[in-house]
């Protein structure tokens, strides 16, 4: 239990060191420590295979093409612009309205009673016995979207050169 | 025991040390400063422009999302190589044409040069 | 009780990492001198020159270490201080918390508890493993971007490309393994190669995967960026690379690193294809060679023999690598980069087509 609150307020934290801090690598950084909460959460959950997949993809891959890409920019360090305080006030309506929506939602929903989960739910033999017989065609979509990424990745940078 | 809990045992002993290790020339090594020390090591000329206007290649970028892309490709086989043996010849027929598309988009890029020069 | 026992297996992790690397330091020195014809470091003494001998372990083991932490510690008035302190220890924590799935010995029978040698006994190993390593990834760009210098940053940007582009070849070795042995957890894994082939012949793992295994370590050297492939700490071309702007302990993180992935390699490797800690004929109560003729020996004995021989097995495929990275030169940088993504990657998705289908026809399908 003290875990969860310690991993809930780390992940707060670092969410929002991402939106919040003006150097940009700080923000990957930030990032990488939340995809990490995550996991944890992920584990806390039985889902073992999702935590280490989030961690491999998400905090090892794209995370790092994403510093790639800021340092491929060389951003500077944010600069607060003329115009921001009437973004700034949409988006704190905008933040508000989802809080209420968010809130509304767990506060009003009925507590099911699950059954417990089968010893070895969210291993990986089961989710791959799961994936690859009931939802065999999503598994096969998955390489045509990515087929799409690896194209579009090609022609995007291609038309640099 | 939890194994996660022994993971977390682990992955704080590991940092402690980490962290000792970092420390450690603060702690036994000498605090003499001079302004030469502080600048950026350029073969003894001036560094020329801020690091902040360098142009960097994107080819770099380009392989970071073929990484992405290929990684993917692999994390989806580790449940299909665990369950194999259950999966049988259908397994093999998914995973076949799931490979096979990305083997295709790999000869495609090979052929368009997009690994070239790396 | 589980806690304190689960704290003493994650220190004899930590331990094992930490030695092991040590003596690299010290094997490595010593083993390029013999390589090239020469006698290496030999000069620092014990007790300012009262013994009357000289050992070169001196040197290097204890001298080497204590002088890069004593060194003054120099953060560049440009770099970002955050950072640059960050960098290191990114480099080095994933690296140290591998260590604790890999498993050194079967079980430890004390006081009626039988202990798993395994710091961790995580039943998706592999991917920890997998997971970690693409975690080293960021000590390198970090490292490069922190110190605000243009060698500095090419060489980690370089050097994180080249980490990345080694992964996936890395990646479809282990998913063959993984097939080999339809599970991730590497204890299984090593349990599982104790059986005799024919009766004479280990079950290693590299017998059923050879290829796996030549691209496995392949791929580990390239990641760890060791020559041929250490192009991005090329001594002789950015200085030195990422590595430019640090001193002290932080550089001597960097220098771990390298040397933790060795062992890395080698105690992967070995776990994977050479049986871990097995010792070929010897079962759990003691030996039982052909034609019945059976040595028993206490349980004691026989799990230090299997720690002795993952040691020796680690040790073994350590000093491959340090003839490696001194016998064979350097590859340029697209070189390198080629031979990952077009040599590498066709060879390991080839190799996982091969054996799928090898494992179907051989054992059949236990379907449902």
């Amino acid at each position: 239990m003290i875990l969860f609150w310690v991993v809930a307020v780390l992940s707060v934290a670092s969410a929002l060191t991402v939106v919040l801090h003006g150097n940009p690598v700080y923000c990957a950084l930030a990032l990488v420590m939340a995809l990490f909460q995550v996991a944890l959460m992920f584990v806390a959950l039985d889902a073992h295979l999702l935590a280490l997949l989030q961690v491999i993809v998400y905090a090892g891959a794209i995370v790092v093409l994403f510093l790639f890409v800021i340092m491929l920019l060389s951003l500077e360090p944010d600069v607060p612009s003329p115009g921001r305080y009437g973004m700034r006030a949409a988006a704190i309506t905008l933040t508000v309205v989802l809080g209420v929506e968010v809130g509304a939602a767990v506060l009003l929903s009925e507590p099911g009673s699950p059954d417990p989960p089968p010893l070895d739910f969210g291993s990986t033999r089961m989710v791959a016995e799961r994936l690859f017989t009931a939802h065999a065609l999503p598994f096969e979509l998955t390489s045509v979207l990515l087929l799409m990424a690896m194209v579009a990745a090609v022609v995007m940078a291609r038309r640099h050169t | 025991m939890n194994p996660y809990a022994a993971l977390l045992i682990n992955a704080a002993l590991c940092a402690l040390v980490a962290t000792l290790l970092l420390f450690m020339s603060r702690i036994l090594g000498r605090r003499r400063g001079s302004t030469v020390k502080y600048e950026i090591f350029e073969t003894g000329n001036p560094p020329i422009g801020s690091l902040r206007g360098t142009r960097f290649p994107v080819k770099f970028y380009l392989t970071a999302i073929l990484f992405i892309i290929f990684d993917i490709e692999v994390v989806f086989m580790y449940p299909w190589a665990v369950a194999y043996r259950q999966l049988g010849w259908f397994g093999l027929a998914e995973m076949a044409v799931f490979v096979g598309v990305l083997a295709g988009g790999f000869a495609y890029i090979w052929r368009v040069g997009a690994l070239e020069w790396d | 009780m589980d806690l304190i026992i689960s704290f003493a297996t994650a220190l004899v992790a930590l331990l094992i990492c930490l030695q092991v690397t040590v003596l690299l330091l010290w094997i490595e020195r010593k083993g390029s001198a013999l390589i090239q014809d020469r006698v290496g470091a030999d000069r620092a003494t014990l007790f300012g020159g009262l013994l009357p001998f000289n050992l070169g372990i001196v040197n290097t083991m204890m001298a080497d270490p204590l002088k890069l932490l004593t060194k003054e510690d120099i953060v560049p008035a440009a770099a970002d201080r955050f950072l640059h302190w960050l960098a290191p220890w990114m480099a080095v924590f994933p690296l140290f918390l591998t260590f604790a799935v890999v498993p050194f010995g079967d079980v430890l029978v004390i006081g009626g508890r039988q202990i798993n040698l395994q710091a961790v006994e995580l039943p998706g190993g592999i991917l920890f493993v997998l997971a970690m390593v693409s975690l080293g990834v960021y000590g390198v760009i970090v490292g490069g971007w922190a110190s605000n210098s243009r060698y500095a940053f090419l060489g980690g940007v370089r050097g994180s490309a080249q980490m990345i582009s080694y992964e996936i070849p890395m990646g479809l070795a282990l998913v063959s393994v993984a097939l080999t042995y339809g599970t991730l957890d590497l204890q299984e894994i090593a349990r599982a190669q104790g059986q005799l082939m024919w009766g004479v012949v280990p079950a290693w793992g590299i017998f059923y995967q050879p290829i796996a295994f030549i691209l496995l370590f392949i791929a580990g050297i390239a990641e760890s960026k060791r020559a041929p492939f250490d192009l991005p700490e090329a001594e002789s071309e950015l200085v030195a690379g990422f590595q430019t702007e640090y001193s002290g302990s932080k550089m001597s993180m960097f220098m771990m690193s390298d040397f933790i992935e060795v062992a890395i390699v080698a105690a992967l490797t070995t776990t994977l294809f050479f049986g871990g800690w097995q010792v070929p004929f010897l079962y759990r109560d003691g030996f039982h060679f052909a034609a019945g003729f059976t040595v028993t020996a206490p349980p004691l004995v026989v799990t230090l023999l299997q720690i002795v021989s993952f040691l020796v097995k680690v040790f073994v495929l350590c000093w491959i690598q340090i003839l490696i990275r001194w016998s064979l030169p350097r590859l340029r940088y697209d070189q390198l980069m080629a031979f990952g993504w077009k040599r590498l990657l066709p060879v390991g998705l080839a190799n996982v087509a091969a054996s799928a289908v090898l494992v179907l026809l051989l054992e059949g399908w236990t379907g449902a």
